[in-house]
């Protein structure tokens, strides 16, 4: 145990030391690790929030389908009803233009049949003229035709 | 005046290395992805803050921190050189011709009872800065005993011991177990050279010693950084 000037030199030593660390070893270090504290902690909270915004945008999503997948469903649905609509309108259509066209042809055929009868008609009456005019001119019998003449003359 | 040139030269080489090696590195340091290096010494900054952290209240990265930092750093690597063989090195300083050279500081007792004793006048220093010097007078005078005045001999005597004893279990604790530490690997030398029989349990013993030697280096400085905390926090906070 000799105590001597060593120890105010050591002393002194430690004292330029600590000063230095102080000023320039401890301060940076302490910066960067504060610094990246912060940065961790902010990288966690805005993947917090990140993971809260990605849920509210699921629901969104999830909400927005449900709903265009409703009015799809409206639109399929009215689309149906007019096709039916439309189909219902052009068979009645349908029905009463075959409807018309089967009564004009039906007048047509009356007038077809009405004119050939007119036509029968008066073909008919030249025949029995002629007819007439044929078995007239053969045999006359006088009595025969006085009888039916006179029978005709009564019932008038 | 006598100067121990060997154990001053010797803690400021290892000053300017521990401390300028980890200056080295938190000059560049930076927030984003560490290098291994910054890595490592993050891990002994953070070790450091966490003791300081749990014994020390108030703001501690202004000073009690550092200087904690710089304690143990330095220290440890004082209390290190122990680790270089001693007949080795002899030869190696006996070449540069410096002769009876011993390299590690913290066996002589001028470099802890210098570092004690700068303890001791930061303690005094920051307890008069926390309570004044009237604070700290009356808490001298008035601790633990009580406010009487017949009792203030006692305070008195109580707190001179204490203010006496605290410096020198601090210096003298981590001198001893260096110095034994070299005592007893100069002895399992000097056995060595004895013969065969010798050589062959100095080298079982030392390896043996030596293994035990890495962990009193550790511990001592870590008792050492710790005490020189727990000093300067019980200055300012107070009985």
């Amino acid at each position: 145990m000799n105590l001597n000037f060593t120890l105010i030199a050591q002393a002194i030593a430690f004292a330029i030391l600590i000063w230095f660390t102080m000023k320039f070893v401890w301060p940076p270090l302490l910066k960067a690790i504060e610094k990246r504290q912060k940065e961790i902690a902010d990288g966690l909270a805005a993947a917090q929030e990140g993971k809260l915004s990605l849920e509210v945008a699921a629901e969104k999503n999830a909400a927005s389908l449900k709903e265009v997948k409703q009015k799809s469903a409206e639109i399929v649905n009215q689309a149906e009803k007019r096709a039916s609509e439309i189909v219902e309108s052009a068979k009645k259509v349908a029905k009463e233009e075959g409807d018309r066209i089967i009564a004009s042809a039906k007048s047509e055929i009356d007038q077809e049949i009405n004119r050939a009868k007119e036509e029968l008609r008066a073909q008919v009456s030249t025949l029995a003229i002629s007819g007439a005019e044929k078995i007239l001119t053969k045999e006359i019998d006088k009595k025969v035709h006085a009888d039916m003449l006179s029978k005709l003359a009564k019932d008038l | 005046m006598i100067l121990h040139v060997d154990s001053v030269v010797m803690a400021i080489i290892i000053g300017i290395f521990s401390i300028g090696l980890i200056w080295l590195v938190a000059r560049k340091a930076t927030s984003s992805v560490p290098t291994k290096t910054q890595a490592f010494v993050e891990l002994i900054f953070g070790f450091i803050d966490s003791q300081v952290s749990a014994i020390f209240h108030g703001n501690r990265h202004t000073f009690i921190a550092p200087a904690a930092l710089t304690v143990f750093l330095w220290v440890l690597m004082m209390n290190a050189m122990d680790f270089l063989p001693i007949d080795i090195m002899s030869k190696f300083y006996g070449f540069l011709g410096l002769h009876e050279w011993k390299h590690v500081p913290t066996s002589d007792v001028n470099t802890t009872f210098g570092l004690a004793l700068g303890v001791w006048f930061l303690m005094i220093f920051f307890g008069i800065k926390a309570k004044g010097l009237r604070g700290w007078l009356h808490e001298f005078f008035c601790e633990p005993f009580g406010a009487k005045i017949w009792v203030w001999p006692a305070n008195f005597l109580f707190n001179l011991i204490e203010y006496v004893s605290k410096p020198l279990s601090h210096s003298l604790r981590l001198f001893g177990n260096m110095y034994a530490g070299e005592v007893i690997f100069l002895l399992l030398g000097l056995w060595a050279a004895t013969g065969v029989s010798g050589i062959f349990f100095s080298s079982i013993l030392g390896a043996g010693w030596a293994i035990f030697h890495i962990l009193i280096v550790v511990l001592q400085a870590y008792i050492f950084m710790m005490l020189t905390v727990v000093y300067l926090a019980m200055a300012q906070e107070g009985h």
